[in-house]
């Protein structure tokens, strides 16, 4: 067989190890989902039967989701995705602070996603916040004693991932939560990433809000949910209708929003299978890349990190160009820089760590899903350390 | 693939023959503030040639090649005019971004060949040998530009346009369907997006603002230039000085800061010497030859006698005077189609 033809059936034979950056979506969530493109099609806000047959789809996803995260239906707010959620939260929250009670502090951790970092920028740069960056430790976690030194009378809000989507590391979300209900200053998480694997429950976590988003946990993309506990300052940033309970203007996506809440359903329900069976594979598979390839650290942290996560930096290596090459392989794979511009700087996550450019420029992060079988973790261990090598050697 | 056709349509006629193709854009230095205005690398360029790559269903990846670009061809052409010559910066980015940089890229990825939308021809001879030939479109061939190619490069090398017009190409584009802008086939340099190769110079190199006097060849003053690296020989316009007939420039004295002018029968030279030869079958002549010599991307070839000489140098004498050998331009070979070599041009009145 001609070497081309072998390539050839390389790249048709692709192993997606990218679960963190987005998920097919599940047939079961598509069977749910395809009633309301044609069939059900109203709007939920009409009077006339459709309407009305809409609404009820609209209202049972939200009770479900409610029910997931421990908390009452009126606390959900669907919006277009996660970011939006992030936005909605951090901009809303902000803005209402500000009225009520002249805030004009907000804190964040420095790994944040871009959603919520640069959102803050924003509200410093058109509307004079001071942003605080909390402190990290090597693994990017936020430790609980450093927010309680930094509250202050005037703070807005306080946000903190709570499982970081580029080094996995989950933060202590109940202790940060508890110490912001103590002073009384609302408390957002971005659980985009943790909501697939992790307890999410608003209760218990003394968080204020918190954001998801459907196509991280096998629903569709373009849909996401905020948890708004009641009592909860907070300004619309999406204006019109009264949809949402006045907090997000727009006619409502029906089925995206159902494909949303039996996505979330199942990710909750088959969350300790997916973990026993997931968990091994990625420790096997973090053990190896350690023993086999030199000069490779994992990012995050050991043992606290998403349990399908994981991430690397090999020192000398350009990131982007270790991608291309396991594209080229067959392997669809992230990285901290990930950049199709072919512009790469090292993300801001990995600098918060400490680690220098040289380091951080060469990262990669692996994500485990529904379709990763232990074959596909041998096949990746099998060309990587050779593509590590090749990439150090020119150099 | 620079999103332009000539790229796009190698790329398309590749993908027709059967060859695995993947996509490749460098990404190469933009003076900060002129990324936007880059002509090899802005984003509109990128967004086509991944619209390109998509129509190919073919993959595509952007390759970060700013800071070596800098290093190398930036700074060759900035040093080039801080000592007076007129450097041409594209034949070190073929010969150090092109087919190194990219090509050891290409090949760690597991790539056979680097192909690009150069308009020039391979050929084996008897022995084996690669060879570059001469576009069949003579207008578009740019075998000067890639006369600075060995072997080694040669053997992973392929030109799918030798062979075509650009017309050909164009109407190839449309039978293929691609999606691209027509774009304005410049002359400028890529990291200059707008042209200003003076400001350019200003910004980068402060003394090259360094005026003097502008003498005859008797040596009398005849005005102030404004900086040496501003002109180049045979330039006729922007002098600033009046007289009853033309006035070219004939030489930049770099000692003395001072440029040399006179009328068209004193302009002209019909020798050159030139280092830095790349021979491109690897082995420079065992003595003298009659040839063509190109002594500038545009203009037309003379014929000469080439006499090879140690440490890499050539002595080239024309069978007329030339009025625009530039120290710094190539002086690139011909044998008929052949492109033979060639090399930097140090002088133009090598005794």
């Amino acid at each position: 067989m001609s070497r081309q033809s072998v390539r050839d059936m390389n790249r048709s034979h692709k192993i997606y190890l990218d679960y963190a950056a987005t998920t097919p979506v599940d047939p079961r969530v598509i069977d749910a989902m395809l009633p309301y493109f044609g069939q059900v099609f109203g709007n939920p806000s009409s009077v006339h039967r459709l309407g009305q047959q809409s609404e009820a789809a609209l209202e049972t996803a939200r009770e479900t989701v409610a029910q997931l995260l421990n908390c009452q239906p009126n606390e959900i707010v669907f919006t277009s995705c996660g970011t939006e959620s992030d936005n909605l939260a951090l901009r809303g929250v902000a803005l209402a602070a500000r009225r009520d009670r002249g805030a004009q502090h907000i804190l964040i951790s420095p790994v944040e996603h871009h959603a919520v970092s640069n959102t803050a920028a924003q509200l410093a740069e058109l509307h004079g916040f001071e942003v605080e960056l909390l402190p990290v430790d090597a693994n990017g976690m936020v430790h609980p004693d450093e927010v309680a030194g930094r509250l202050r009378p005037n703070t807005a809000v306080v946000s903190v991932i709570y499982a970081n989507n580029e080094i996995g590391t989950i933060n202590p979300l109940a202790e940060i939560g508890e110490i912001c209900a103590e002073h009384g200053v609302p408390f957002h998480t971005d659980a985009v990433q943790a909501a697939a694997y992790l307890e999410v429950d608003g209760e218990k976590q003394h968080v204020n809000l918190m954001s998801i988003g459907a196509h991280k946990f096998y629903g569709p993309k373009g849909v996401g949910a905020l948890f708004i506990r009641q009592g909860t300052a907070i300004l619309p940033i999406q204006t019109g209708g009264g949809q949402e309970f006045g907090l997000r203007a727009g006619t409502h996506n029906i089925p995206y929003i159902v494909g949303l809440a039996e996505a979330f359903r199942l990710a909750q329900q088959e969350r300790v299978t997916r973990i026993e069976r997931l968990q091994p594979l990625r420790d096997h598979l973090i053990g190896q890349v350690l023993e086999e390839i030199p000069h490779s650290r994992l990012t995050g942290h050991p043992t606290l990190r998403l349990p399908n996560h994981a991430s690397f930096v090999f020192a000398g290596i350009d990131g982007n160009a270790l991608l291309m090459m396991l594209d080229v392989e067959g392997f669809a794979c992230s990285s901290g820089s990930a950049c199709k511009t072919g512009d790469p700087e090292p993300s801001e996550v990995l600098t918060a760590l400490g680690l220098s450019r040289a380091w951080a420029l060469g990262s990669l992060r692996i994500t485990l899903g529904e379709g990763t079988t232990a074959d596909h973790v041998e096949e990746l261990l099998r060309v990587l350390p050779r593509l590590v090598a090749n990439l150090r050697k020119i150099h | 693939m620079s999103g332009g056709v000539d790229s796009s349509v190698a790329a398309a006629l590749l993908v027709s023959q059967g060859y695995e193709v993947i996509g490749m854009m460098l990404r190469l230095w933009s003076e900060p503030g002129g990324e936007s205005s880059n002509r090899c690398c802005t984003p509109d360029a990128m967004a086509l040639a991944r619209r390109v790559a998509a129509r190919l269903d073919i993959p595509f990846y952007a390759i970060d090649a700013q800071e070596i670009f800098n290093q190398t061809v930036v700074q060759f052409f900035l040093n080039g005019y801080a000592q007076g010559i007129t450097p041409n910066p594209c034949l070190v980015c073929n010969r150090q971004i092109r087919w190194d940089f990219l090509l050891k890229r290409a090949l760690a990825l597991g790539a056979q060949f680097l192909a690009t939308g150069h308009y020039v021809r391979l050929h084996r001879d008897g022995n084996g040998k690669l060879q570059i030939l001469r576009a069949l479109d003579q207008s578009k061939d740019q075998s000067y530009i890639l006369h600075v190619l060995g072997q080694e490069q040669l053997a992973h090398a392929l030109f799918p346009l030798g062979e075509f017009t650009k017309p050909q190409v164009r109407q190839l584009a449309r039978e293929f369907d691609l999606p691209m802008a027509e774009r304005s086939e410049s002359q400028d340099l890529c990291f200059l997006g707008n042209g200003d190769t003076r400001g350019f110079l200003e910004r980068n190199i402060p003394q090259v603002k360094n005026p003097g006097p502008i003498l005859n060849r008797k040596g009398e003053i005849l005005g102030e230039h404004k900086g040496l690296a501003f002109y180049t020989i045979g330039q006729r316009k922007g002098l600033g000085i009046t007289a009853p007939l033309p006035l070219y420039v004939l030489e930049k004295d770099l000692l003395q800061n001072s440029l040399i002018i006179g009328t068209q029968e004193e302009l002209g030279w019909n020798e050159l010497l030139a280092a830095g030869v790349n021979w491109i079958s690897g082995e420079p002549p065992a003595g003298p030859f009659r040839a063509q010599v190109k002594i500038r991307y545009k203009s037309l070839e003379a014929p000469a006698i080439v006499t090879p000489l140690d440490q890499g140098q050539v002595y080239v004498k024309f069978d007329y005077p030339l009025r625009d050998i530039t120290p710094g331009q190539a002086a690139v070979f011909y044998a008929g189609e052949f492109c033979l070599g060639g090399g930097i041009i140090k002088n133009n009145q090598p005794q």
